[in-house]
């Protein structure tokens, strides 16, 4: 049986919750990295990080594999030594503290549950590490067990759970022992497609129920823009941008992260011209190989750089070539269907650019694609407005 | 037609095995049963229903110590196939971090098992022996003046190589099952504020245990039916039951040694259900 996420935030009638919950929100603390390094002998993880996450937000870190995202969730969670740099956990300095003492608590990928103790004694195990006296530890497993909505299964072990289950005993063993900060690695890859969507919205809503800092590793695009007050995106042990779900998607801040989180269309050329636009930001215009001039915003680098910018596929507005009119948006270029492919609510159309067969990817809605009346293999123009269009130096 | 195949396939698919466990298991098992009944008078057995032979054993002081003994080797046996096998089973796999070294280094362990027990043991007498190489070392150095006579021939000896022979049945599945613990429990455990010696009493332990127990029963169900071990390099000093019963067998005294067989059998079957109480191998299966 899996509870509806809804049952987690009903609050159960018991005044030590309400305890409970103060207790931890009043925990909460943010965490610090100051220019933090880990090298493997010659390989270096991550190099030079910085980043300020704020005590009480939902922070997630971003990247594909391999780009150094665990490495730092380890590090901040001791588990990992670091080369050079600080960490801050609240205004505590925690280089060199072991796991336990930094007041922090990890989730781990497949919950990593003692398969040999029960329900209790794996929510137990924390305190009985940390000497909490017997009686207080039965009170604090009480009420978390109450909290997360298992206290009847208290008694059986981790694989007679189903997998909601088994990830709210995860959640409550990582709480009870008070953490400041919960570090979360891929809790959710484990899961199928339903349940993965259904206990990332119980993720978040203990998370905001308590205002606890929560970092969670992840590679997953969806997954951070729906949890996230703050997405960090990793590269090669570098992070490319630090920003909100909604910043990120509208503004990304390099070819990496444009291409990372979505299937955002490309263009790579020299700066041509820039003139500064009314709103601080400057109008650049990029000469595209073949492709000619393209129009987009951003910060301009000096003139005859390379440089690329990128427009989101949902942004792009697709006409009929025989149809083909003024426009006021200044970007347009002529490109054949080449693959339509139904996934829902939305339709992905494949094009080619006619001059330079460059991929390019356009989102619509299934039912504005139906009205367009385009078949495949039709030659058409895409338009986009230079404010869609975001400007990205190299 | 087609019903009573699909009845009858899987008992036909289970006849080959069940028809030679019965032959060669049960069978021979229960005629043992039905001899150590039997009459014997010194010259010939007769077939009867008799409990002479299990009264005949039962108070007699010499083979009540003879039991004792066996109990005592399979107990020392135990002690220090567990001792030696799981520190070098946690080694292989905790601090050697990688699999092709791991396997490796486990085959290793098993080289000295190529060769028959036989060799084995007897490559132990020109070792330990009288003018044997540690007798000569220990006394080349000055450390005895007369050469130790409990090496060989002793009690000690049926010991030493008994763990000698049967330590792989215990490293084996040690190894095993500590090779399936996941590792991130263990980090987990640390996470949580367990110190080392938490880490292994809460974790490595219980969860190495089906190994353990599995190991314990390979070790256990060997020594108790020894023989050849006792009596090559226990010389004419050490008994157990698996020799008295072979002497038996040798005097052709049968039921006698049908009885004595019997009795342990149904020992070692008591000690492998107690340890099977105490520990779930299933999981380990």
């Amino acid at each position: 049986m899996v509870l509806d996420a809804r049952d987690m935030i009903q609050p159960a009638a018991a005044a030590s919750e309400k305890n409970i919950q103060e207790v931890l929100a009043q925990g909460a603390a943010g965490v610090s990295l100051r220019s933090v390094t880990k090298k493997y002998g010659s390989f270096t993880a991550v190099e030079n990080l910085l980043l300020d996450i704020p005590a009480g937000s939902y922070c997630c870190l971003l990247g594909p594999s391999g780009c150094g995202k665990t490495t730092t969730l380890r590090m901040i969670a001791g588990h990992e030594s670091i080369t050079s740099g600080d960490i801050y956990i609240g205004d505590r300095r925690v280089n060199a503290l072991p796991p336990a003492k930094r007041n922090t608590a990890m989730m781990f990928q497949n919950y990593a549950l003692f398969p040999h103790k029960t329900v209790w004694q794996n929510v137990e195990f924390g305190l009985r590490m940390r000497r909490v006296p017997t009686a207080e530890r039965r009170v604090r497993v009480g009420e978390i067990l109450e909290l997360v909505g298992l206290s009847q299964t208290s008694d059986r072990k981790p694989d007679q759970l189903s997998g909601g289950q088994q990830q709210r005993i995860a959640l409550a063993r990582a709480l009870v022992t008070r953490p400041q900060v919960l570090m979360l690695d891929e809790p959710l890859s484990a899961l199928d497609e339903n349940l993965r969507v259904r206990m990332r919205s119980e993720l978040r809503n203990i998370q905001k129920q308590f205002g606890l800092t929560f970092i969670q590793v992840t590679h997953h695009v969806e997954e951070a823009f729906s949890l996230s007050d703050q997405i960090v995106v990793m590269d090669h042990g570098h992070i490319d941008q630090v920003a909100t779900p909604s910043d990120l998607f509208a503004k990304p801040a390099s070819k990496f992260v444009a291409k990372f989180i979505g299937d955002n269309n490309i263009f790579a050329g020299t700066v041509l011209n820039a003139v500064p636009d009314s709103d601080g930001l400057d109008m650049i215009e990029l000469a595209v190989a073949g492709l000619g001039s393209i129009f987009s915003r951003g910060q301009a680098t000096s003139v005859g750089q390379t440089a690329a910018c990128s427009v989101r596929p949902d942004l792009l507005t697709i006409v009929s070539t025989a149809a083909d009119a003024p426009s006021p948006q200044a970007n347009h270029l002529t490109a054949r269907v080449v693959d339509v492919e139904l996934t829902g609510y939305v339709t992905r159309v494949g094009l080619l650019t006619e001059a330079t067969g460059q991929e390019l990817l356009y989102k619509v809605r299934t039912a504005d694609w139906a009205d367009a009346g385009i078949s495949e293999g039709q030659a058409v123009t895409l338009r986009w407005s230079a404010h869609d269009c975001v400007f990205l130096a190299d | 037609m087609s019903k009573t195949w699909t009845v009858f396939k899987p008992y036909l698919l289970a006849a080959p095995q069940a028809i030679a466990l019965a032959v060669f298991l049960v069978f021979p098992i229960v005629l043992i049963g039905v001899v150590s009944f039997w009459e014997f008078n010194g010259y010939s057995m007769t077939p009867a229903f008799t409990l002479d032979n299990y009264i005949g054993i039962f108070t007699s002081q010499v083979t009540l110590k003879t039991y004792l003994n066996t109990f005592k080797f399979v107990g020392l046996v135990w002690l220090a196939t567990l001792l030696i096998a799981y520190p070098v089973a946690f080694f292989l796999s905790f601090h050697i971090k990688k699999l092709k070294w791991q396997v490796l280094l486990f085959l290793i362990c098993t080289i000295p098992f190529w060769t028959s027990n036989i060799i084995r043991m007897i490559s132990w007498v020109p070792l330990l022996g009288k003018a044997g190489l540690v007798n000569q070392l220990l006394m080349g150095v000055g450390l005895i003046n007369q050469p130790l006579e409990f090496l060989l021939y002793s009690d000690f000896a049926v010991v030493l190589g008994m763990v000698h022979l049967y330590i792989i049945f215990m490293i084996a599945p040690i190894f095993n099952s500590l090779m399936r613990i996941d590792r991130t429990l263990i980090t987990a455990a640390e996470d949580m504020g367990a110190s080392g010696f938490d880490v292994f009493k809460e974790i490595i332990l219980p969860l190495s245990a089906p190994g353990i127990a599995i190991g314990s029963i390979f070790v256990v169900t060997l020594v108790m039916g020894e023989f050849v071990t006792v009596r090559l390099m226990g010389g004419g000093q050490a008994a157990s039951i698996g020799k008295l019963i072979q002497t038996q067998i040798g005097s052709l005294q049968y039921p006698l040694a049908a009885a004595n067989a019997i009795i342990l059998l149904t020992v070692t079957l008591v000690v492998v259900f107690s340890i099977l109480r105490v520990v779930n191998i299933r999981k380990e299966l």
